[in-house]
């Protein structure tokens, strides 16, 4: 089943919420709040969620987006739930590196594979 | 105003562009210098390079420099040549000492939601030139060049 937002596909796997980013330049300022808010709500709408996100559509990251990913990550710890990445590509990846954040967020090759380590 | 002297770039090939400080105004002149670079045919990472570093720069302006104040201006500088772009963002601001800015890669840092704009700038330009206010920064990215590297030690001043 998938729910229609703005700017978020949401679709359910094992127990798992996967979401895409809707448009390739979601990830840009003028957006990134409302991003922050969707999923914001998404976590507070299932105690202990279990979050994939979905990178294959982004293919631009800003540190205002890194600054939503990590508060979305510690929103997701302080509900007990899990948060994976998978499906990020070679530029993005790269600024996750530079930063030191690839240390910080579980990050998957591929969706199926971060659906495999979620814990059932 | 002038571009640092060991960026290489001639004063008389500046364009200028000065705009409201607000996000849709410098995506678009974000816009038209991209479409410059795609132009002089510069290859995908270094356009990935150069859209990164300055969009945080923009932001850094219309955010801490102007503070979210519309009724303040940007002022935007740019070269675009096949060897070299050479890009300058100016606020109405009063500046600020990048030289005190935490370290975003440091553990007690890494979980901090803010605070990687500059670092990131630096990564992925060749060089960043702050002014002495810290209102102003002029970035240069050389064509052709490898990818950025994981940490850098540069001076942020001129």
């Amino acid at each position: 089943m998938e729910q229609p937002s703005s700017h978020l596909k949401i679709r359910r796997a094992n127990g798992v919420s996967v979401v895409e980013f809707a448009d390739r330049k979601i990830l840009e300022e003028l957006s990134i709040q409302e991003i922050g808010e969707e999923l914001s709500h998404l976590v507070e709408s299932e105690a202990g969620i279990k979050l994939l996100l979905n990178f294959k559509n982004v293919d631009h990251l800003s540190s205002a987006a890194l600054g939503m990913l990590i508060t979305l990550n510690r929103k997701i710890k302080e509900h007990n739930g899990e948060l994976k990445l998978s499906d990020i590509n070679r530029q993005i990846f790269e600024v996750f590196k530079i930063t030191r954040l690839n240390r910080v967020f579980d990050i998957h090759g591929t969706s199926e594979q971060a659906l495999d380590g979620f814990q059932s | 105003m002038s571009a640092p002297e060991h960026f290489g770039v001639d004063e008389a090939s500046l364009a200028e562009l000065v705009v409201p400080s607000d996000l849709r105004s410098a995506k678009a002149s974000e816009d038209r210098i991209l479409a410059e670079l795609a132009r002089h045919k510069y290859e995908g990472d270094t356009i990935f390079a150069i859209k990164l570093a300055l969009e945080e720069a923009l932001t850094n302006a219309i955010k801490h420099g102007n503070r979210n104040d519309p009724s303040k201006h940007i002022v935007i500088r740019f070269h675009i040549g096949d060897e070299r772009t050479a890009i300058m963002v100016r606020d109405e601001g009063n500046g600020f000492r990048p030289t005190a800015l935490p370290d975003p890669t440091a553990n007690a840092n890494l979980e901090r939601p803010n605070g990687r704009g500059i670092m990131l700038m630096q990564a992925y330009m060749t060089k960043i030139r702050f002014n002495e206010a810290g209102n102003e920064v002029w970035m240069l990215k050389e064509n052709r060049t490898r990818p950025p590297a994981k940490s850098k030690s540069r001076s942020l001043r001129r």
